[in-house]
Formats: structure tokens, C-alpha cells, sequence
């Protein structure tokens, strides 16, 4: 009866278990949270140069306007690089997006550092208004050498009907990978 | 009537046999009657399934949209695989497992009867609410036996909330017979039995119990999930809200892989009595049996991504499921050797259940082998969601659990009945759903190779051939199945009158017992003596 209960319970846990399998293991792309530390440059390796795309899927559900400002940035890896997305609500009336973020190869993701995206709010938009939206990063040094060139995604989701206030840090955790 | 020295009367209205009329079903706690009910609500469910098949098979005849629309014909294909798992064939196996399990162990009844009466008649009720659902609006489920989210959350019609308490009951029921088929062969065999000298039957139900009481609380849970994602605005399989629906499938496929073996291992069980018997040959490598099912079972708790090669799983992940998948062919070719070796130099006659275990050695031996085509992950991205998924899997599980069901309840009727059944007829329904189920599931192969998609109702028409073949052996395995029917009810009716051993090589506890058996057994545990 304990391992009736134990599995039932094991079937929920599962759901932690893969983000912290993820997490630890870099798998599936998933990236961190906003990156809380240092720009840090006492790294003991070089810094080389890597190539960053950026690509946008629009969800069948959304198709709205949704395009990176730059295509592809070519930089150095521990430098602090900025870039836009720009959106528009084509639809007649307020909509709220949700962003969510994937990089490839899945190897990369655990390398790539956020300081500011607009993947970790909510994006409230009014019918025909236009946002460009801001990303801040960098590239972890630490970054394997076989690395040289990095995919970032965003797929946009449409979550009006489950809107919770962006304030909600809860909120922000959970879809800020 | 009991042939047993001491009977000591602790029954309040009877001395011998059951109750009088129709309220002694409902509150049984007889493990012989609580078997007959699963067996008989076993058999209803199979046609229920079979005849949702033969939609399916009908509208597949030609290439086309004659008979069915789409969505209809989704129901058709969830609702057949539903039913079919849930109701056919593990009550079926739960009707056989009742049945045999304290005969064989020389036990009185089952460790918990009144749990046992309660695992049993949750099921009506379950597939009521479950078949209901085809007159609610929107339909009954339409997203597949295996009920992917978002499709089965986000897109569901409204009636998946019936089908999601459905399962949790069907769930219940399971665990609950689990539990107790677990406490009776640990507690009540009788003394001189160990555990290594139980019959193969009561090990392969064993092992399939815990099995069960692992996974069938994940099933549960991933239910549950999607409950709270439909009704209470929870992310699990979405992401838009931070979830994953590739969760969702690694939850589903960890309870799915190990249920398809928990509605195999049993069907192993059965054949291993079967065989012995009717070659007059002890069972080879008892022992290696007994391990070789153990290693299934745990192997098969590790493989389950293999549903899922083409999700998009990194390199790292479809390397150890492929590896995991392939090991269990191992395991399983010993017994498929085992088998083979206990025929050889056999004295062997070929009544009705021989039969139908030769003929599932033989192609539950083929199913394995297009499962280990496709558990080679680059070969499995072709394979993946065609017809070639849908031919592996319906030939380990109709001539394998089906068959092997089948198999039982023919060994097993002159025992239960005390009458012989009509052999001819017997070997008729043999080779009808022999020759009609080969000509069904083998095309399949091919247009799945050729790339016919799953769960279509309509296909592109250079399949059309091997899908009118296909359909042509449906209706005459479907039609086939009548005689098993018809001779059920015959051989209870008016069959020949049977020996407490009607077959001559055989060996166990059961069949010292007279047929039919007395409605109480064992009330005074036998003398077993250890061979």
C-alpha cells in the first residue's frame, strides 16, 4: 500500500524531476532564470569569438508580427551583447504573450546567461500596438570549444485567459527558463 | 461434495455451493464466482473492442470516406484501444489469475475476498461511465489510446473528464487485485510450497502484481495532471504556461511500457502450463524462467522512452533507451528458447489449447521481432506513427495476451465446468482466428514500411491492396470469435462430462481436485510435496 502511495506520489514528482534532470545536465535547452551574478571576466579561459543566430516560431495560435531586430551577432565570448525583438498585435483586441525561449545545440544552454529578456514577463499589448523588446546577455567563457555558433529561439504563446500579474515572482520563476 | 476429511462449516446460510439467485454475483466473495465475472465482463469488453475494430476495419476497406467521419472514426480507434487494454484483456487475465491462483497454490480463497468483489465490480461501472461517453456532446475520447496532451487537455471534448475518472477507477481496481494476488502468494500457499515451486502461472502473476502496484499510480497521476490542466488552470503539459507536453509522454510511456508487459507476462504464465502438459515434458530451466521473467519486469520499467525516439530526445538519451529495449530480447528469447526445448523430444498431442500456445510462441516470437526493428532508434524514425507500430504491437498481443487468454480458459473450462469442450469446434476457432488474424496484422507491416500513417481513416491509394486484405481478415477474425462464444455456452450447457484430470500430462494442484470444483476448496490446506 506505502508503494501505491509512493508511486502515485512519484508520478507528481516526475514533474520537478525532469526540470532539475534538465537543469543539471543541460539537456533538452533549456536556459536559466535571469542571471543574478557578476559579469564575471577572471575566467581562466580566452575569450574567443561565436556566432549567435536568432529565430522566432510563431505559435499557430498567435501569429503575430514577431521578428528579431539583428538575424545574427558575431562577438566575443564574456561580452556583453544587446539586441531587440520586435512585435506587433495584429489582432483587434489586447492580448497577452508569453515567450519561451529554447538554444541550440542543448549542450550550449547552460552557457548562455540572460541579464535581461522579455521571456521572463509576461507582454501585455494593446490591439496594433508595437513593442521592441530588449534582451540582454553574454556567453559564458566556459563555453566548450567545439562550440562556435549558437541558435537562440522564442516561440510566443498566447496566455490572455491565464494572465497573472507579471509582479507574481512565481510567476517569474516558473517560465523564466 | 468436497472430498477434503475436515470441512469446518463457518458459513452462515449454506453448507455447500453458492447462493441462490441473482444478488449471490454482487456480493460474492468467491473467488471462483469473482473469476467467472471477470472473465464473462472480460469476453462482453472483447466484442464491445471488436466491434469498434470492425468500424475501423470497414471504413479502411477502401481508400475513401464512406462509411464514417473522421471524428467518429477517432472515437473508433481510442475507444477500441481503451477498451481493449482495460477491458478485455486485463480483466481477462484478472478472471484467469482468480480462477487459478489459490487452486494452484492450494490456498482456500484469495487474502482479501471482499476486496476482490470490490476490484471486480468497479469495472462495470467504469466502462459505463467510459461508454456513456459516445451519447455525451461532443463524443466519446477522440485523441488515441494513449492520450497525448495538449490534444487530449487543450482540445479534448468535454467528455475527457468522464474518461479521466474512468481510468482513475479502472485504476483502482488493478492495484487492488495487485495487492491482493501479492498477499495471497506470499501468505497462503500451501506448506512445503516455497516460492521456486510454485507453478509458472502463480510466478508470472506475481511478478505482473508489482508491476502493477508500481506503474498503475503514475497512470493515475498523469491523469490527474491533466485534470487540473483541463479544469483547474494548471501548466503541467502546457508551455505556454512553463510546462512541457514531452512530459506529458514520458509520464504517460512510464506506466505505458510496463503495462503492455503487465498484459504479457500472464499470457507467459499460462503457455508455461500449457506446454509442459501437452508435450508430457516437465518445463525446461524452471529456474531461468523464473529470472528471465524477473529481468522483463525490471527492464521493463527503463525503456519507455522508445515511444518517443522522434520527440527530439539528445543523442545521450536515444542511445541508453535503444540499448535497454534490445537487452530485453534477451530475457525473452530464454523463454522463448525454454519452450521450444520443453516441446523437443516430447510426447506431443495437439488438442485445442496446444494449439493455441504453439501458435502464440510462434507469433508473439514474430511481434518480437518488428519490436526489435523498432527499437533501433535511426530505423524507428521511419517506423514511428505508421502501420508498422500498429502490426507489431497487435501481433504481440493477439496472438500473444489474447490468445493466451484463450488458451487458459480452454485448458482451464473442463476444470471449472466439469464438461468437456467440443474439441472440432475448438480447432476450428483455432484456425479461423489463426488464419484470420495473420491475414489482418500481416499487411500491416508492409503499408507501414511504405509509410501508411496510424490513426487515418483515409490513406493514399497505393495502399489500398494490403488494406482491403486486411480488413477481409478482420471480419473473419471478428466473425470467428462466435464460435468461441457458442462453444462456451454449449460445453456449459450440455458438454461431455469430464475427469478431474482430463488431460493426461498434466501436473499441479488444481487437477487433483474433482471438476467441477466445489464451490470450497483447500479449506484444509493440501499436502505438497516438494518435486
Amino acid at each position: 500500500m506505502v508503494l501505491v502511495l509512493f508511486m502515485f506520489a512519484f508520478g507528481f514528482m516526475l514533474v520537478p524531476l525532469y526540470d532539475v534532470i534538465c537543469e543539471v545536465t543541460g539537456l533538452n535547452g533549456k536556459t536559466a532564470g535571469q542571471y543574478e551574478g557578476q559579469l564575471s571576466t577572471d575566467s581562466d579561459e580566452q575569450s574567443r569569438q561565436v556566432t549567435m543566430q536568432f529565430v522566432v516560431n510563431k505559435n499557430a495560435n498567435l501569429p503575430w508580427d514577431f521578428a528579431p531586430k539583428q538575424k545574427q551577432m558575431t562577438f566575443l565570448t564574456g561580452e556583453k551583447m544587446q539586441t531587440t525583438f520586435g512585435v506587433t498585435n495584429t489582432y483587434n483586441h489586447a492580448v497577452v504573450a508569453q515567450a519561451v525561449p529554447s538554444v541550440a545545440p542543448a549542450e550550449a544552454a547552460e552557457y548562455l546567461h540572460k541579464i535581461e529578456c522579455f521571456c521572463f514577463e509576461q507582454q501585455p499589448l494593446e490591439p496594433g500596438e508595437h513593442k521592441d523588446m530588449p534582451l540582454i546577455f553574454f556567453v559564458d567563457p566556459e563555453l566548450p570549444k567545439e562550440i562556435t555558433k549558437l541558435t537562440l529561439s522564442y516561440t510566443l504563446f498566447d496566455v490572455t485567459n491565464s494572465a497573472t500579474p507579471t509582479s507574481d515572482p512565481h510567476k517569474v520563476k516558473k517560465v523564466g527558463n | 461434495m468436497s472430498e477434503q476429511t475436515l470441512t469446518i462449516d463457518d458459513h452462515d446460510h449454506h453448507d455447500h455451493g453458492p447462493a441462490k439467485g441473482l444478488l449471490r454475483w454482487v456480493f460474492t466473495t468467491n473467488h471462483k464466482d469473482i473469476g467467472t465475472l471477470y472473465l464473462i465482463f472480460s469476453l462482453t469488453m472483447f466484442f464491445i473492442g471488436g466491434i469498434m475494430a470492425m468500424v475501423i476495419r470497414a471504413e479502411l476497406f477502401q481508400p475513401g470516406l464512406q462509411l464514417v467521419d473522421p471524428n467518429f472514426f477517432n472515437q473508433m480507434t481510442t475507444m477500441h484501444g481503451l477498451v481493449m487494454v482495460f477491458g478485455a484483456v486485463m480483466p481477462g487475465f484478472v478472471g484467469l489469475a482468480n480462477w487459478q491462483i489459490p487452486l494452484m497454490v492450494g490456498a482456500p480463497d484469495m487474502a482479501l475476498p471482499r476486496m476482490n468483489n470490490w476490484s471486480f465490480w468497479i469495472l462495470p461501472f467504469a466502462f459505463s461511465m467510459l461508454i456513456a461517453t459516445f451519447f455525451m456532446d461532443g463524443g466519446a475520447p477522440n485523441f488515441g489510446w494513449t492520450f497525448y496532451a495538449p490534444l487530449s487537455t487543450t482540445y479534448a471534448p468535454p467528455s475527457v473528464t468522464f474518461f479521466i475518472f474512468a481510468v482513475h477507477m479502472m485504476g483502482i481496481s488493478s492495484i487492488m487485485g495487485a495487492m491482493n494476488i501479492i498477499v495471497t502468494l506470499f501468505n497462503m500457499r500451501a506448506p512445503g510450497m516455497g516460492l521456486m515451486q510454485m507453478p509458472m502461472f502463480a510466478w508470472s502473476w506475481l511478478i505482473t502484481a508489482f508491476l502493477l502496484v508500481a506503474v498503475m499510480p503514475v497512470l493515475a497521476a498523469v491523469v490527474t495532471m491533466m485534470l487540473m490542466d483541463i479544469h483547474f488552470a494548471t501548466s503541467f503539459f502546457s508551455a505556454a504556461g512553463g510546462g512541457d507536453p514531452v512530459l506529458f509522454q514520458h509520464i504517460f510511456w512510464f506506466f505505458g511500457h510496463p503495462e503492455v508487459y503487465i498484459m504479457i507476462l500472464p499470457a507467459f504464465g499460462v503457455v508455461s502450463q500449457i506446454i509442459p502438459t501437452f508435450a508430457r515434458k516437465k518445463l525446461f530451466g524452471y529456474h531461468s524462467m523464473v529470472y528471465a521473467t524477473i529481468a522483463i519486469a525490471l527492464l521493463s520499467m527503463i525503456v519507455w522512452a522508445h515511444h518517443m525516439f522522434t520527440v527530439g530526445m539528445p543523442i545521450a538519451g536515444q542511445l541508453f533507451f535503444m540499448f535497454s529495449t534490445m537487452l530485453i530480447a534477451v530475457p525473452t528469447g530464454v523463454k522463448v528458447f525454454n519452450w521450444v526445448a520443453t516441446m523437443f523430444k516430447g510426447s506431443m498431442t495437439f488438442e485445442t489449447p496446444m494449439l493455441f500456445a504453439i501458435g502464440f510462441v510462434i507469433l508473439f516470437t514474430v511481434g518480437g521481432f518488428s519490436g526489435i526493428m523498432l527499437a533501433i532508434a535511426p530505423i524507428d524514425f521511419q517506423y514511428q506513427d505508421t502501420y508498422f507500430v500498429v502490426a507489431h504491437f497487435h501481433y504481440v498481443l493477439v496472438p500473444g495476451a489474447v490468445f493466451g487468454i484463450v488458451a487458459g480458459v480452454y485448458y482451464w473450462l473442463p476444470k471449472w465446468t466439469g464438461k468437456m469442450y467440443d474439441e472440432s469446434l475448438g480447432k476450428l476457432h483455432f484456425w479461423l482466428s489463426f488464419i484470420g488474424l495473420n491475414v489482418t496484422f500481416f499487411p500491416m507491416h508492409f503499408v507501414g514500411l511504405a509509410g501508411m500513417p496510424r490513426r487515418i481513416p483515409d490513406y493514399a491509394l497505393q495502399f489500398a491492396d494490403f488494406n482491403m486484405m486486411a480488413s477481409l481478415g478482420a471480419f473473419l477474425f471478428g466473425a470467428s470469435q462466435l464460435i468461441f462464444v457458442y462453444l462456451i455456452i454449449k460445453t456449459v450447457r450440455s458438454g461431455k462430462v469430464a475427469e478431474s484430470s482430463p488431460w493426461e500430462g498434466a501436473e499441479g494442484l488444481e487437477w487433483t481436485l474433482p471438476s467441477p470444483l466445489p464451490y470450497h476448496t483447500f479449506t484444509t490446506p493440501p499436502v505438497f510435496e516438494n518435486k
